[in-house]
């Protein structure tokens, strides 16, 4: 998928400036997002979401350019599964309710075929015995492992996860981010904001480095991660692993 | 230093021990007999507190008098369960419309809306019912008693439910809002099946409390003579002259009306409690 994005700004009403000139340009297939925090990250991965709209610029996905009013963003985000850091299940229905509902009256799922599709993945991500549980009564993991399985039920065209384990404790991180990375192998491509660098190396063909609402480092994982172009990269991974 | 703190902590615990007649111990339950026990003292306490004060004074009662009454009790009860019910929905009503029309794009309707559940909650009651029954009724023609006190009373409570529907629409998490467009619900569906839902959830047992004030409220139509429960024994108090007997009869009864409420509420509260 190619996702191209010219000349990116984004401020908000307290007039600080967010993202400042972006320009991005490539084939995405799993892509991370890394950056301290307050970087722009979460802010870059709603606009490409449809969820917040540019003060000026351009996204354009497969050649298509995003037209920022919401009649258009509605469908452009039927296509995009998104997964927010926490709370992003509806607290009143049940995991699998929240798998269904969507299939059903945004995708134009029967009843039975959604009810079908939600055990699917339920049970392939071991998740069969906790469907019928309101999220409260679900672990931090669990939860974001149906909000992932949500966002991938109707087969979106890309997913994005806006730091999906930034909010668990250490014991969900793998299993959620072991999800991902299956997904990632069955051909689903994501996008993923994250401060797992691990993850971001090994389970990412692309990185992206961004600070100050610049993107500062851009290029394949493996090369970034072990010899990074930029001092302030460099900075950033020095202070991610100093104590690991 | 350890040793020393240990055994404090030892010797605090069998203080509980001893105690834990009349003191919850942190994160437990009292046991029901002990909860009753509780109760009981409280009960007795306070029945002993009136019984004394009944005696410094030497007031005797006497309530024979109440079967002879109870057609107009019965009357007054039925009047007043009839407004109360009528008040609720025509309430509700007013309440869900002000607090939409108050984020209005129609400014002089938000400004209407705004300013309605302001004077209405910053006035009292009585005000309202002189204002509206002697000269916006006489003005309008509007004769029925039973109506015109429906109607203010609902004017009245709406501006409560208003605010409740507006807190609870408030405190609907960002996310979950965020999350219905994520999905790709559009406006009607983010309505229908998050906010609503979620509202409901938080209304509810709020209403159930709301209603029980409308009840206890409508009491304050009896001075434009509307013979509800409160104006029925204020009749029979004064062609009686048992003035005490015929006022904690009337307490009593809106005890038992408004008691179940309350509990129901309760009920409610638990069962849409889906949170944390």
């Amino acid at each position: 998928m190619r996702i191209e994005i010219e000349h990116l700004y984004k401020s908000f009403s307290n007039s600080k400036v967010v993202l400042e000139d972006i320009n991005f340009c490539d084939e995405v297939t799993s892509l991370s997002v890394v950056g301290p925090s307050g970087g722009g990250k979460s802010t870059l991965l709603r606009i490409i979401g449809g969820l917040l709209s540019p003060t000026s610029g351009s996204v354009t996905v497969d050649g298509t350019k995003l037209v920022q009013d919401e009649r258009h963003l509605i469908q452009y985000r039927r296509e995009i599964g998104f997964v927010f850091q926490q709370g992003g299940l509806f607290h009143h229905m049940t995991g699998r309710e929240n798998i269904i509902r969507p299939l059903v009256s945004v995708h134009g799922y029967s009843e039975k075929d959604a009810a079908d599709r939600a055990d699917e993945l339920l049970t392939r991500f071991g998740l069969a015995d906790d469907g019928h549980k309101l999220p409260a009564a679900l672990s931090g993991g669990q939860r974001q492992r149906i909000a992932i399985a949500r966002a991938v039920a109707p087969n979106p065209k890309l997913l994005l996860l806006d730091e999906p384990t930034s909010a668990l404790d250490p014991e969900y991180t793998t299993e959620v981010l072991n999800m991902v990375s299956e997904l990632s192998s069955t051909g689903i491509r994501f996008i993923i904001v994250t401060h797992e660098m691990g993850f971001a190396r090994k389970a990412c063909d692309k990185v992206a480095f961004l600070q100050g609402g610049n993107v500062v480092e851009y290029g394949v994982s493996q090369e970034v991660f072990s010899s990074p172009a930029t001092p302030q990269f460099r900075q950033f991974l020095g202070k991610m692993f100093e104590w690991s | 230093m350890s040793l020393a703190s240990s055994g404090s902590l030892i010797s605090r615990n069998e203080g509980q021990d001893n105690m834990n007649l009349f003191i919850e111990k942190e994160g437990k339950k009292a046991a029901p007999l002990i909860a009753a026990l509780n109760i009981v003292i409280v009960c007795a306490a306070i029945i002993a507190f009136f019984w004394v004060s009944l005696a410094i004074i030497d007031l005797k009662f006497d309530f024979s008098f109440l079967p002879k009454y109870r057609n107009w009790i019965l009357n007054g009860f039925k009047t007043s369960l009839g407004i109360s019910l009528l008040s609720l929905v025509l309430s509700l009503l007013i309440g869900i419309l002000s607090a939409v029309g108050t984020s209005s794009r129609i400014l002089a309707l938000r400004y209407f809306c705004r300013g309605y559940i302001t004077v209405i909650r910053g006035t009292p009651l009585m005000t309202q019912i002189y204002l509206f029954y002697y000269i916006i009724g006489t003005a309008w023609g509007i004769e029925s008693r039973f109506i015109s006190g429906a109607l203010i009373l609902s004017i009245f409570e709406g501006a409560y439910i208003s605010e409740i529907i507006r807190g609870s629409y408030l405190s609907i998490d960002e996310t979950q809002l965020e999350a219905a467009r994520a999905v790709g619900f559009n406006r009607r569906q983010t309505l229908r099946f998050v906010i609503l839902p979620q509202m409901v959830a938080r209304t509810v047992p709020a209403l159930a409390g709301q209603f029980a004030s409308i009840i206890k409220d409508s009491s304050l139509l009896s001075i434009i003579a509307v013979v509800e429960l409160s104006q029925s024994f204020k009749e029979i108090s004064t062609s009686t002259f048992h003035l005490f007997e015929s006022y904690f009869t009337l307490g009593a009864i809106y005890l038992c009306l408004t008691l179940p409420i309350s509990f129901i509420s309760k009920r409610l509260e638990r069962r849409f409690y889906y949170e944390n």
